[in-house]
């Protein structure tokens, strides 16, 4: 029989740890309690002991490995004898090695294709060819198990619009019988009950009034295009749409510092640092985490940051001060494809961006009707400190940052 | 507004191939050509299918037949009297075999509804060609046209190189030219041991030529692996190929009736009297007139559009696939690009595998290799092993009476995984296949020598040569 070998349940603040070094090969006999493998967590370092005796059969996690608490690592063989010759254990492990010697996922052409389109990672489907290839039949089986996943994977993305009910995204539909007229009664979530509050006294106390202009996505699109397989390598992340309109913000920013500054009492308070929250939307509800410093981050940063906060958001392990503060905040419906919105302000701040889907729009250049990817911006501001030409001119100046983005590298 | 989505300059196996592509993913598509063939009628299909690959695989299978009957038959038992070789008929058949696959591809482009421009295509803006059609003698419009597209793809192709220190005269031809000799030259020069010439070399030998191949470098084949060059060079030469290495041309002079060849070797200056000359030096792409100087398209010093691992020039909607960019100036390789860059118009994400992008030399036995040789392993510094099979110890081989060649295959010394396979025996064009399929799936030799083959087939001296790799071939 074949038994798991899992890390002990960790304590509250614990939830993982590095694997460091195994004392037993795959194929050694090991005695019931005796050490297998060192365990570091944030606090201690813990042994994690054979459960039963027999031969170690598979190791699934191998040293400087991050494992949760109760993950499987390893497979013992209680049927194993001590002493059974070296080759039998050996054949037994064999497969494990040769699984080792493979540098890195082997894909088939087709495999490749579809990773490559649907940004999956290949460490985490598992292949069921030949030395534990992944086919592309894994990865049509995975893309369809991972289900809601395709977003969970794309989370990066899934910044979602103040207006657009978080749970309404999630929620599934309701199979309600014909002449039925069910209701149920759920009380509010803590995360629910505080995003209505501060939502509601936004609107009370703010003299909230939106603008609204048109951006033509080509020319951030092209530029993406090009060098987005070239950053990728460079950088190890995908080049989104997100690091192009927190740089953008961030120069307009500086052209009209109001926008990024707040009431307090009776004063304006004008920020010297561009903070920027982003819109997420998690299994709990709406979050937002905020970029620091934008001014100072390489697209590369923002990407990875906005990248992390989205994992993390997913996982519910985004950290209190990461939410708390901003200058300014982006909201983007158009991942779920909302046309135009008008986004509420997340006080203190002034102002919110609001972005939205890209669609092919015929417009008008040089006289002649053109086919443009266009996208519809929204900037709900604060009247009371932000004056209408004020909140125009920063979204125009956006608009041509956007459609110019040269500009960016030129800080103009 | 646009007239297309993509426009397709050339039609051989990159651009018609890259126009069905865009076609079947919902592109709007128009392809420009401007062959005409020996009647002056439009003709799809580029050098591969009108003047290369196609025409030459059926005068070398004809040249085989012949070869055959007259050396191998008795052998069978097989008595032909009066055996003879009607090159007419030969080259009519190549004629036919021309015509009914470039009518293919043209009722290809109709069931595509793929726009067919019969003239020279030009660039005259990032997103603009123009189109100059071909003067049809039908008075029909003859003007220029420019057409707005989203996206280019330029496939115009390469020609053979004639060197200016060559004359011009009508028994000194290139490839097209050696495909359409109306009798068997006596006396036949080569100039240039690559693929090109000795397989039209292979042909006009077959058929009764003298045929001498004149190489400059002192290394035959020096891009195959040299443990089968050796191999090949010796079967050759028993074929009555005289192969000179390091002969470099000093002058090639036509007379009235023959051509005299003088050239320059360790031993001193030789003289050489042919009827005919093949120049087959090699091969440049076609990137004068596509107006790339006009719209500032980059070109490297040799002619070549500089592009990216995706065929992207250096204008954002202008991809270039095939002989006109870097990489081998195979068909094969072409027609992937194809795919891969209207697959990229239309937003998948494709790739082409360059490493593993399989080369075939049409003599016989066959020659065909994918992956890496032995001298570029050694020169590499990689860790490796080696396999090496016989056809003569094959069964297969044996029944039909080709036991010359060998399976030759290298895998990492550390992971098994394959590095490179090479094939010179009978039908190794066709063998190589598995060899590429087994590759992409960076398979090990081990894989290889796991999977069952059928027998008696010549396949398994594929997989002898895997079992090898490991030391442990069956029938050896």
């Amino acid at each position: 029989m074949l038994i798991d070998v899992k890390v002990p349940a960790l304590s509250e603040s614990i939830t993982d740890g590095t694997l460091l070094n195994w004392h037993k090969k795959p194929g050694e006999f090991v005695q019931r309690d005796e050490n297998l493998v060192d365990l570091e967590t944030d606090k201690v370092v813990l042994e994690i002991v054979a459960p039963k005796e027999g031969v170690l059969q598979e190791i699934n996690k191998g040293d400087g490995e991050l494992v949760a608490s109760e993950e499987i690592i390893a497979t013992i063989n209680d049927e194993g004898k001590p002493g059974q010759r070296a080759e039998e254990q050996t054949a037994i492990a064999k497969k494990i090695i040769t699984t080792e010697k493979i540098p890195e996922v082997l894909l088939s052409p087709a495999a490749k294709k579809l990773v490559a389109e649907n940004n999956i990672d290949p460490a985490r489907v598992s292949g069921t060819g030949r030395d534990n290839r992944v086919t592309k039949a894994d990865i049509i089986h995975y893309l369809e198990t991972r289900g809601g996943g395709k977003k969970h994977e794309k989370v990066a993305d899934d910044i979602i619009d103040e207006n657009v009910a978080v749970d309404s995204v999630k929620a599934p539909i309701m199979n309600i019988p014909a002449g039925a007229r069910p209701e149920k009664r759920v009380p509010m979530s803590r995360l629910r009950a505080r995003v209505a509050e501060r939502l509601k006294d936004a609107q009370n106390t703010a003299a909230i009034l939106t603008t609204f202009n048109e951006v033509n996505m080509q020319p951030v699109m092209t530029l993406r295009e090009k060098y987005k397989d070239a950053f990728e390598k460079q950088h190890g992340t995908r080049l989104g749409f997100m690091s192009f309109f927190a740089k953008a913000v961030t120069e307009a920013l500086k052209q009209f510092p109001v926008i990024n500054a707040s009431i307090d009492g009776q004063d304006i308070v004008y920020h010297g640092y561009f903070d920027i929250g982003i819109a997420i939307g998690s299994p709990r509800g709406l979050v937002v985490p905020i970029l620091r410093d934008v001014d100072q981050l390489s697209f590369a940063d923002i990407e990875k940051g906005i990248r992390d906060f989205g994992q993390r958001a997913q996982d519910g392990k985004l950290l209190l001060d990461e939410l708390t503060g901003g200058t300014f905040s982006i909201t983007n419906g158009g991942t779920f494809g909302s046309m135009l919105s008008t986004p509420i302000l997340n006080p203190p701040q002034s102002a919110i961006l609001g972005m939205h889907n890209i669609q092919q729009r015929a417009i008008v250049e040089e006289g002649e009707i053109v086919a443009r990817p266009m996208m519809y911006l929204a900037l709900s501001y604060d009247h009371r400190i932000v004056d209408g030409s004020d909140a125009v001119l920063f979204l125009v100046a956006i608009k041509n940052t956007l459609e110019d983005p040269a500009r960016l590298l030129l800080e103009i | 507004m646009a007239d297309f989505d993509v426009i397709v300059i050339g039609g051989g196996p990159g651009g018609y191939v890259a126009a069905i592509r865009c076609a079947q993913l919902g592109l709007k598509t128009a392809c420009i050509d401007d062959r005409v063939d020996e009647e002056g009628k439009s003709s799809l299909g580029g050098v591969c299918l009108n003047v290369g690959c196609i025409p030459s695989k059926a005068l070398l299978d004809t040249s085989h037949h012949y070869h055959r009957a007259q050396h191998e038959f008795a052998g069978h038992g097989i008595r032909i009297k009066g055996l003879d070789i009607d090159i007419a008929t030969m080259m009519a058949r190549k004629k036919k075999v021309v015509k009914t696959l470039t009518d293919g591809i043209a009722m290809l482009f109709v069931k595509h509804k793929i726009t067919w421009f019969k003239g020279q295509g030009e660039l005259v803006g990032e997103n603009r060609v123009r189109v100059s059609p071909h003067n049809d003698n039908k008075g029909n419009d003859n003007e220029s046209h420019e057409y707005q597209t989203n996206y280019i793809i330029i496939a115009t192709g390469s020609s053979p190189v004639m060197p200016d220190a060559i004359p011009e005269d009508e028994k000194i031809v290139d490839s097209t030219g050696a495909l359409a000799f109306e009798s068997v030259p006596k006396r036949l020069a080569v100039i240039g041991g690559g693929v090109i010439g000795l397989e039209l070399g292979s042909v006009w030998t077959r058929l009764g030529a003298k045929t001498s191949i004149i190489v400059r470098g002192t290394q035959f084949l020096k891009n195959v692996d040299q443990q089968i060059a050796k191999v090949i060079q010796q079967d050759l030469e028993k074929q009555g190929m005289n192969i000179l290495l390091g002969a470099k041309l000093v002058s090639v002079k036509p007379g009235k009736k023959n051509v005299t060849l003088l050239y320059a070797t360790d031993d001193g200056e030789k003289k050489l009297v042919v009827d005919n000359v093949l120049v087959a030096t090699g091969r440049t792409p076609n990137t004068e007139n596509i107006g790339a100087d006009i719209v500032g398209l980059t070109r490297d010093a040799h002619g070549f559009i500089e592009v990216d691992a995706e065929c992207r020039s250096n204008l954002p909607n202008v991809f270039a696939i095939g002989d006109v960019v870097r990489g081998p100036m195979l068909a094969h390789k072409a027609s992937e690009e194809g795919v891969a860059v209207a697959e990229r118009i239309a937003g998948q994400q494709p790739a082409v595998n360059y490493a593993v992008i399989p080369s075939v030399v049409y003599i016989w036995p066959e020659l065909a290799w994918v992956g890496l040789t032995t001298e570029q392993l050694q020169s590499a510094g990689t860790r490796f092993k080696s396999g090496v099979f016989p056809f003569a110890a094959s069964g297969r081989a044996h029944a039909s009476g080709d036991t010359r060649g060998m399976v030759k295959i290298l895998s990492d010394a550390d992971t098994d995984q394959i590095l490179g396979v090479h094939i010179y025996g009978p039908n190794a064009s066709e063998l190589i296949s598995e060899a590429v399929v087994a590759m992409e799936y960076s398979a090990s030799a081990e894989d290889l020598a796991r999977i069952v083959h059928a027998h008696p087939t010549l396949s398994e001296a594929v997989h002898e040569a895997a079992l090898a790799v490991d030391g442990r071939a069956l029938h050896v």
